[in-house]
């Protein structure tokens, strides 16, 4: 493929409010998750929570998009100028010419949850202020995004659960590619709501305590919440020698298992495949490895065979879920960002908060951070249905 | 700019519509539209286990998909696939926003498993033991052309071929009455960068400000208007009838989809 150049980015998860905070916790190795006190939930677990997102208004012309979801992106969009430099894309390139491609899971279902517990007594109807198509529908997040920062191009969301906000990547490339427009939003948007937390809890997938990728202890996930936002352009005349680019995207499928992972890893091992393809690279160019790892007994298991089975046991990989917990829908676009920011800043994110890796995994999992040069880094998201995706930035220069 | 891509296959289901021979008699003005009630046949390509699982929305995806590949010749594990809805399964969220609104809230895994927006996308892989990559998208009442622009760039882009899948399943009361989808509506297309012997027809897309077109039977135009995936049948009667011609289909609010249509045959 083309590569495509990561105008800016940011992102805002339980770790930080934008690139300077999320960077600090990672050098630091700060967890962001805590015991879960979200609404009136009565699970025991752990949770990474956006402080400030009920604080969060939305232009009041855009009232009717009002929810958990839509504030979060928001809140997302004002931080590292996001906002300022999707105007400037906008004036450059032309209002038509700039998409809109968000990942969420579960977008402001929340709202839904909450109306059905005030549905009326005698007909069973939701309350009259309940809006469907610009807080529950999964469309919503995409088009609060393209309304707010008044863009005209094509616009959808991909929900392919976990993999959802790394697919975006895809389609912004494809369509930049063939000429349909010149540059995209890209990112992913999930928020807390019961559905995923009694719904991972159902599934005995989500952990008591905070979640420990790749420890010998592991036992699920810690769900989280995150807003994050890339700008992708195509290449321009002249490029900055600082400046991030896509190199690659690599997409599959398991054709295995709704909520279990292929156990070897097949479908996690061609995506990563494809990705190293489309960005003309062997495993050797990869640096750094920020893996799906969301600490359940076996993503883990099945991503360190895949890994191991492409790159061999020395690549350093970790997973940075331990810190921010798994956001769903918009771990790949968080991680997308976190990637960026290892190869912008050096850092190696150490996998906190695991303390025994276990034994077991051949994958070369770093527990502490570390400060190296790194040129290019790939990222993995995986999702229910058996969808796969991996991604791969590189320096320009 | 303009994209395009040769047709190689169609699959059609929805109300009064069961498949796309019948619903080409109806498009092309032949037999008149009976509106009935969509009937969803049973996934058998789903191992027993997974069929007992699966609801409406994945019946639907899987039916259409099916019809297509086979019209195509194609066998489905070769072709990358896009999937668009405008929503999940109704049934399905309905049970869990009530379960969740209950003292207890208990949900049942397999009910939280197929909330996925992609649950159709991961049957259809288990089913067909497709790996291929998939993307499965929503953009509301936009959600066909959303389909149909990813699924061009897509060809065009990595010139291979690909499925894609269009469709939209109702909600039970009391959601229902926020998003009235009356029924169940698919479409499906097998789309390949270069013409063959299977090619129906080639299908070239454009963004525009027209105004889009509108459905002459009141009755097919309550459908198109009533279902996102059914955005698609001023284009379904282009090809229906096997005439070269444009059709402009309703899009994102300020953009619409020109559509060129070449038959083959």
């Amino acid at each position: 493929m083309k590569p495509l150049v990561l105008e800016n980015f940011t992102a805002t998860s339980c770790i930080g409010r934008g690139l300077a905070e999320t960077l600090a916790s990672l050098r630091g190795q700060r967890s962001g998750l805590k015991i879960c006190e979200f609404e009136t939930v009565d699970i025991s677990t752990h949770i990474g929570e956006v402080s400030g997102v009920d604080a969060q208004r939305l232009p009041a012309a855009l009232h009717r998009f009002d929810c958990r979801n839509n504030r979060l992106a928001e809140l997302a969009l004002q931080q590292d100028g996001f906002f300022e430099s999707v105007q400037r894309a906008a004036e450059r390139w032309g209002r038509r010419r700039v998409g809109v491609f968000l990942g969420t899971s579960t977008a402001g279902i929340l709202q839904t949850e909450l109306a059905y517990r005030e549905r009326d007594p005698v007909t069973g109807a939701l309350p009259a202020s309940f809006e469907y198509g610009s807080t529950h529908n999964s469309f919503s997040v995409a088009d609060y995004v393209r309304q707010r920062c008044r863009l005209e191009g094509p616009a959808a969301v991909v929900s392919s659960a976990c993999a959802s906000s790394a697919k975006v990547f895809g389609s912004a490339r494809r369509m930049i590619e063939v000429g349909l427009i010149d540059a995209a939003v890209v990112g992913g948007v999930d928020s807390l709501c019961l559905t995923t937390l009694y719904g991972f809890h159902s599934l005995q997938l989500s952990s008591s305590a905070p979640c420990r990728p790749f420890d010998v202890a592991r036992d699920g996930i810690s769900i989280g919440e995150a807003a994050a936002f890339g700008l992708l352009e195509r290449m321009p005349d002249g490029l900055d020698s600082g400046s991030v680019l896509l190199l690659g995207v690599g997409e599959s499928n398991d054709a295995y298992h709704m909520s279990a992972p292929h156990p070897e890893g097949r479908g996690a091992r061609i995506a990563m495949q494809a990705a190293l393809a489309a960005a003309g690279l062997e495993p050797g160019d990869i640096d750094y490895i920020n893996l799906h790892g969301t600490g359940t007994p076996s993503n883990d298991r099945s991503e360190s065979q895949a890994v191991t089975s492409v790159f061999g046991p020395t690549t350093p990989c970790s997973s940075t879920k331990g810190a921010t917990g798994h956001t769903l829908g918009a771990a790949g676009a968080l991680e997308a960002v976190i990637s960026v920011l290892a190869i912008r800043h050096g850092l190696m994110p150490g996998g906190a908060p695991t303390t025994q890796i276990d034994p077991t995994l051949t994958a070369h999992y770093i527990k502490e951070s570390r400060s190296a040069p790194i040129a290019r880094v790939l990222s993995n998201s995986f999702g229910f249905g058996g969808t796969n995706c991996s991604l791969i930035f590189g320096r320009a220069g | 700019m303009k994209l395009s891509a040769y047709l190689d296959g169609l699959g059609l289901l929805g109300p009064g519509l069961g498949n796309w021979p019948s619903a080409t008699a109806v498009l092309s003005g032949v037999e008149p539209y009976r509106p009935a009630a969509t009937v969803l046949p049973v996934p058998t390509i789903l191992p027993a286990a997974e069929r007992r699982r699966t609801g409406r929305v994945v019946k639907l995806a899987v039916a259409v998909a099916l019809e297509a590949t086979s019209q195509a010749g194609q066998d489905p594990a070769r072709l990358a696939s896009v999937f668009s809805s405008s929503g999940g399964d109704g049934q399905n969220c309905h049970e869990l926003c009530q379960a969740l609104s209950l003292a207890g809230r208990e949900i049942s895994p397999t009910r939280f498993a197929n909330s996925v927006h992609n649950a159709a996308a991961g049957y259809w892989s288990i089913g067909t033991a497709a790996m291929t990559e998939s993307n499965v998208l929503c953009a509301h009442d936009a959600s066909f052309g959303a389909g149909l622009l990813e699924a061009l760039a897509h060809v065009a882009a990595d010139s291979k071929p690909l499925l894609l899948a269009a469709y939209d399943t109702e909600y039970p009361e009391p959601l229902h009455s926020k998003r009235p989808i009356p029924d169940a509506f698919g479409v499906a297309m097998v789309l390949a960068p270069h013409r063959s012997a299977a090619s129906l027809a080639r299908i070239s897309a454009e963004l525009t400000d027209l105004d889009y077109e509108r459905m002459t039977d009141p009755a097919l135009e309550t459908l198109r208007g009533a279902i996102p995936a059914a955005r698609s049948l001023p284009m379904l009667r282009l090809l229906a009838l096997r005439q070269a011609g444009r059709s402009i289909l309703e899009y994102l609010d300020v953009s619409r989809i020109e559509i060129g249509i070449e038959p083959c045959a």
